[in-house]
């Protein structure tokens, strides 16, 4: 991709976040000195800054990533108020009540596949493929920061307020990302998460 | 008043602070940032005896006005501009000294459309995950500048020596895009890619920090369906559905879900950022 980025295509997400565990691995031994920006997406990762991306693409076929993820850290708990507008809607989909849609989504683990659209903003995967639903048909101009939302097999949550087609099925108060903190981003690829259901403010954020 | 700092009398259409730029940060989604035309603001700075990645201001058209608080070092560079201490004509391009409270003006491009303002010291803003550059599409960094505003600046280091500055190349009549093709070219027909190297384009109004938009024959796909998002390069040329290609420019999203049909020379992408709108444009591609 370009004079100094590699931009590799994996089968599916699965092998993706092995490929990336792969890199990220090599990269704290001291391997790939040249890349400036490991990008992993849907069933991508891109490599940026590679002084000889024609090299490493050759080099490639020889690496076993070893399957699993990039890392096995502590759990991040969101705390979720199930209270979106579409959660009726997505409970519809999945043909059960809106109590039993967030019991599930609150079930499930997830894992950061990968982070784009704005900083701090994670696809987060782990409901299976029966739970998939579609984006909105008309984006909504503004979606609340702290929104939970769904769109295909993907969770996200809306870092700050901005517009977004996603499906919205609850609010949380915990600050996903804020750069005078240490990190930043309270989601990264790999990182896993659970969504715990909540009645009342919820987390670090309550009351602003 | 004898500290080191600027105020913002004359903001300009649009002035930000850049410095090299932030990254190491795109697996979060923030994008890279810094100034489009990183040659004019390495070389400004030198000028006036800064580190090359000191902040800056850059400039849109239409310049600013600043009043420093005290005696300071300037170079103003990129795009050519008329600039003056108190209404007194100053040389671009040159390291100047400006009295304390004086007010310089940078003013409307003569050609091409960002100025770069270097000032000795540097803006000290507070840098935000390791750079001061304002970034326009997720907001990261100082605001761009309002009327009124104060801008910190660095402890200034003196002059030393001449700096060996190689004449600023101009804006382009034409502009001349290397690309390489790919990674998703096989998403367009073979005649679309041949529109894509041998027709010509259009810079759009619609250009911004984010990306060089193109007007002129629509690229065709070859392919139906949604591509899954994938990691987006400076100088990448993406095709939304409209078929227009967008050049990605510095404050470019991290991730984008429509096909890159090619990626164009990182050193060709300075003169991108000062093509004015309706400059003609060609994409050759190159190895």
């Amino acid at each position: 991709m370009g004079e100094h980025a590699l931009l590799v295509e994996l089968a599916d997400g699965t092998a993706a976040e092995a490929f990336h565990a792969e890199l990220l691995r090599r990269r704290a031994t001291g391997a790939l000195p040249g890349v400036r920006e490991v990008v992993p997406a849907a069933r991508t990762v891109l490599l940026d800054g590679e002084a000889e991306p024609a090299a490493l693409a050759a080099e490639l076929p020889g690496w076993e990533p070893r399957p699993g993820h990039a890392r096995v850290g502590e759990v991040v708990e969101v705390p979720v108020r199930y209270d979106g507008p579409d959660l009726a809607e997505v409970a519809d989909r999945w043909e059960v009540s809106p109590a039993e849609a967030a019991r599930i989504h609150s079930s499930a683990e997830f894992r950061v596949a990968f982070c784009g659209f704005a900083p701090g903003f994670g696809y987060l995967t782990g409901l299976g493929a029966r739970y998939e639903v579609p984006r909105r048909a008309t984006p909504r101009t503004a979606v609340p920061a702290g929104a939970v939302a769904l769109a295909g097999p993907y969770t996200g949550v809306y870092p700050r307020s901005s517009p977004g087609g996603w499906q919205l099925i609850g609010t949380t108060d915990l600050v996903l990302w804020d750069t005078g903190r240490e990190p930043a981003a309270l989601l990264s690829p790999g990182t896993r998460v659970r969504f715990v259901p909540s009645d009342g403010p919820t987390g670090t954020g309550a009351g602003r | 008043m004898n500290d080191r700092a600027v105020a913002v009398v004359r903001a300009g259409a649009l002035t930000t602070v850049q410095d090299l730029g932030r990254t190491g940060f795109a697996h979060l989604g923030v994008p890279r940032s810094g100034a489009l035309d990183p040659a004019a603001a390495r070389l400004v700075n030198r000028l006036v005896g800064n580190e090359e990645a000191a902040a800056v201001l850059e400039t849109t058209v239409t310049g600013c006005a600043l009043r420093p608080r005290t005696a300071v070092t300037v170079a103003v560079g990129g795009a050519p501009c008329p600039v003056r201490a108190d209404g007194r004509p100053l040389p671009w391009g040159t390291a100047v000294r400006v009295p304390a409270g004086a007010l310089l003006e940078v003013g409307p491009a003569v050609r091409g459309l960002r100025s770069y303002v270097a000032i000795g010291g540097g803006i000290a803003v507070d840098p935000v995950l390791g750079s001061r550059s304002t970034d326009l599409l997720s907001g990261l960094g100082p605001a761009p500048l309002a009327d009124g505003a104060v801008l910190p600046l660095g402890a200034a280091t003196a002059v030393r020596g001449s700096v060996d500055a190689p004449p600023w190349p101009g804006p382009p009549d034409e502009l001349v895009l290397r690309v390489r093709l790919g990674p998703r070219d096989d998403w367009f027909t073979g005649r679309s890619l041949r529109t894509l190297t041998t027709r010509a384009y259009l810079v759009s109004p619609a250009s911004n920090r984010i990306g060089l938009r193109l007007d002129g024959p629509a690229l065709e796909r070859a392919r139906p369906g949604e591509l899954p998002s994938e990691g987006m390069v400076l100088g990448a040329v993406q095709v939304p559905p409209d078929g227009r290609p967008v050049v990605f420019l510095a404050d470019h999203p991290t991730t984008g879900g429509y096909p890159v049909v090619a990626v164009v020379r990182e050193a060709d992408l300075a003169a991108a950022a000062q093509a004015v709108p309706g400059t003609p444009v060609r994409f050759v591609t190159a190895p």
